[in-house]
């Protein structure tokens, strides 16, 4: 194994993902390449773009009949694609975990929320019912939730939406993974909450050492909150670059992307539309690996 | 004559200790053919407002006057031909079994319209859909192209005043971007005053001159798209969502 294999988290080669159709297959994600350290990686694209399917392709979530081929997932040198489905349960949770977009659907509307958290803390370590509970309320304070004893008996309808993500955040991190998948996990907050959720999850990623993939379709938040970028159009990796220098983008879809952007800062008359190149489609992916 | 005219409202939900007030006191006025928007975040009220104004919040007290006329507690036809409003979910905006040519006729038909045929090709074509898109069905429509449908149906009564709920927060960045310049185009055309809600401030100051900004039930400022930009606010509120606006738009500038 090479050095880089070693220091990569994940890494991710010639990913395809194919739901067949009446019409015949159709292709949403055709064979991407990445690789994932301990940094936060950002996936931005619109809609149908391939880039939710590639997060869940990763932890095997897309049902038959979809297909997912790839020529390797390996986490820590390790291949995903070889493993049961009984082997693949022990990665999801554990190893690898996701938050999805909103915790409204994520949620167990009957179940109180402090429980689901012991619930998935007790489903990977063997522990009393109790320390599961103590466990689950310090996870409760480090995602900032005040009164965690109270906020541990609420059902997820009495929450807010942004603790409800932190509730989610809480549960998704209290088995230790060591990949976090969020999934546009501030699309449905408030711009004020969202910053508190991210800044809660930046936090709890940097202090464990994790890799973070964040999908999202908000160029800005992603320019601003993660390390490095993937853009993704029809499918496949149209562009890579420094999220910092995302602004500095050279490829035209990023670039329209860019400039559809209303700014308070810059007034315009008219919005530039996106004009869609045909030949997008059918570029060669680029290489996601360091 | 002034579009839309709000003086001390009042909403509410519940009874005794349930009750909640979601409007407090607001004020606010809209000239005809102005855009005006509410900035707040959820829960601040800004929906309510224009809930309330449609008339589909009954407990509501104060003084609200469209185009002139005070509003009461029951809305005549007129109202409901000279105000429209689009939602923010064009998912869930849409009768999922009715087709584009339902959805517009049945609105025509309502408002006592006899020339349907001729008016939802001109509906789609407002629009910039097409004729092509008529016999169509929600979900063989993308999301901005539905946000099209659900303007087109707006549009249908011929209205003066359009009541926007957040029309592109459900939509990608690119199809924003056509959805708002379809809006001041309309505008434009057909001379429209809107009342937008969202809780982008890019958004808002895109397509309106001036903006109120809402918390918790009260609106706390009331300012100009200009003084917005020159960050001449006086609430610590108003001035904290523009730093976490602006915050997102000074990593937008290429490093020089």
């Amino acid at each position: 194994m090479s050095k880089a294999a070693e220091r990569n988290l994940l890494e991710v080669e010639n990913l395809w993902v194919k739901f067949p159709t009446r019409s015949g297959v159709f292709d949403a994600v055709r064979g991407i390449s990445f690789s994932l350290g301990r940094e936060r990686l950002g996936i931005v694209g619109e809609s149908g773009s391939g880039k939710s399917m590639t997060g869940r392709a990763i932890l095997r979530l897309i049902r038959p009949p979809g297909i997912v081929r790839a020529d390797r997932i390996a986490l820590a040198g390790e291949n995903l694609m070889l493993l049961s489905e009984r082997q693949m349960r022990s990665v999801r949770g554990q190893r690898i975990s996701m938050i999805m977009q909103d915790p409204k659907f994520s949620l167990n509307p009957v179940m109180r929320v402090g429980e689901q958290i012991s619930e998935a803390y007790r489903l990977h370590a063997d522990t009393s019912r109790a320390a599961a509970k103590q466990k689950s309320l310090e996870m409760l304070e480090a995602v900032k939730i005040r009164d965690p004893e109270r906020v541990y008996t609420l059902f997820p309808h009495e929450v807010s939406g942004g603790m409800g993500q932190r509730i989610m955040i809480a549960m998704m991190m209290i088995p230790d993974p060591k990949i976090l998948i969020a999934d546009e996990p501030t699309s449905a907050l408030d711009v004020s909450v969202q910053m508190q959720v991210l800044e809660i999850m930046d936090k709890l990623v940097k202090d464990r050492g994790m890799g973070l993939i964040f999908i999202s379709h908000d160029l800005n938040l992603v320019s601003a909150f993660c390390d490095r970028v993937l853009i993704m159009y029809a499918g496949r990796v149209v562009e890579t670059c420094r999220a910092d220098r995302l602004h500095e983008a050279t490829h035209p879809y990023t670039r329209g992307l860019l400039n559809s952007l209303p700014r308070l800062d810059a007034p315009v008359e008219r919005l530039e539309v996106l004009k869609r190149d045909p030949a997008w489609r059918n570029e060669d992916s680029i290489s996601g690996q360091t | 004559m002034s579009g839309i005219r709000i003086e001390n409202l009042n909403v509410w939900f519940g009874e005794h200790e349930a009750r909640v007030d979601a409007v407090k006191a607001a004020s606010l006025a809209v000239p005809k053919g102005g855009s005006f928007g509410l900035v707040g975040e959820s829960g601040s009220g800004k929906s309510t407002i224009l809930r309330a104004l449609t008339g589909l919040v009954p407990t509501w007290n104060g003084r609200m006057e469209v185009l002139g006329q005070p509003l009461g507690k029951k809305r005549d036809r007129g109202f409901y031909r000279s105000v429209q409003m689009v939602f923010q979910d064009p998912y869930a905006s849409l009768h999922p079994r009715h087709s584009v040519d339902q959805v517009l006729g049945e609105t025509l038909s309502l408002h006592g319209f006899r020339d349907i045929d001729e008016r939802i090709s001109k509906l789609l074509d407002d629009v910039g859909l097409g004729d092509a898109f008529r016999f169509r069905y929600p979900h063989q429509l993308s999301g901005g192209q539905r946000q099209r449908v659900a303007v087109a149906r707006a549009l249908a009564p011929e209205p003066e005043i359009l009541l926007l709920d957040e029309p592109t927060s459900a939509l990608d960045v690119s199809v924003q971007a056509e959805i708002l310049n379809l809006l001041s185009d309309l505008r434009k055309e057909h001379n429209l005053t809107y009342l937008m809600v969202s809780h982008n401030l890019a958004v808002v100051g895109h397509l309106c001159t001036d903006i109120a900004v809402m918390q918790l039930g009260e609106i706390v400022e009331t300012l100009s798209v200009e003084k917005m930009r020159a960050q001449q606010t006086s609430h610590p509120y108003t001035r904290h969502l523009l730093a976490s606006s602006l915050g997102a738009i000074k990593t937008s500038q290429p490093q020089e």
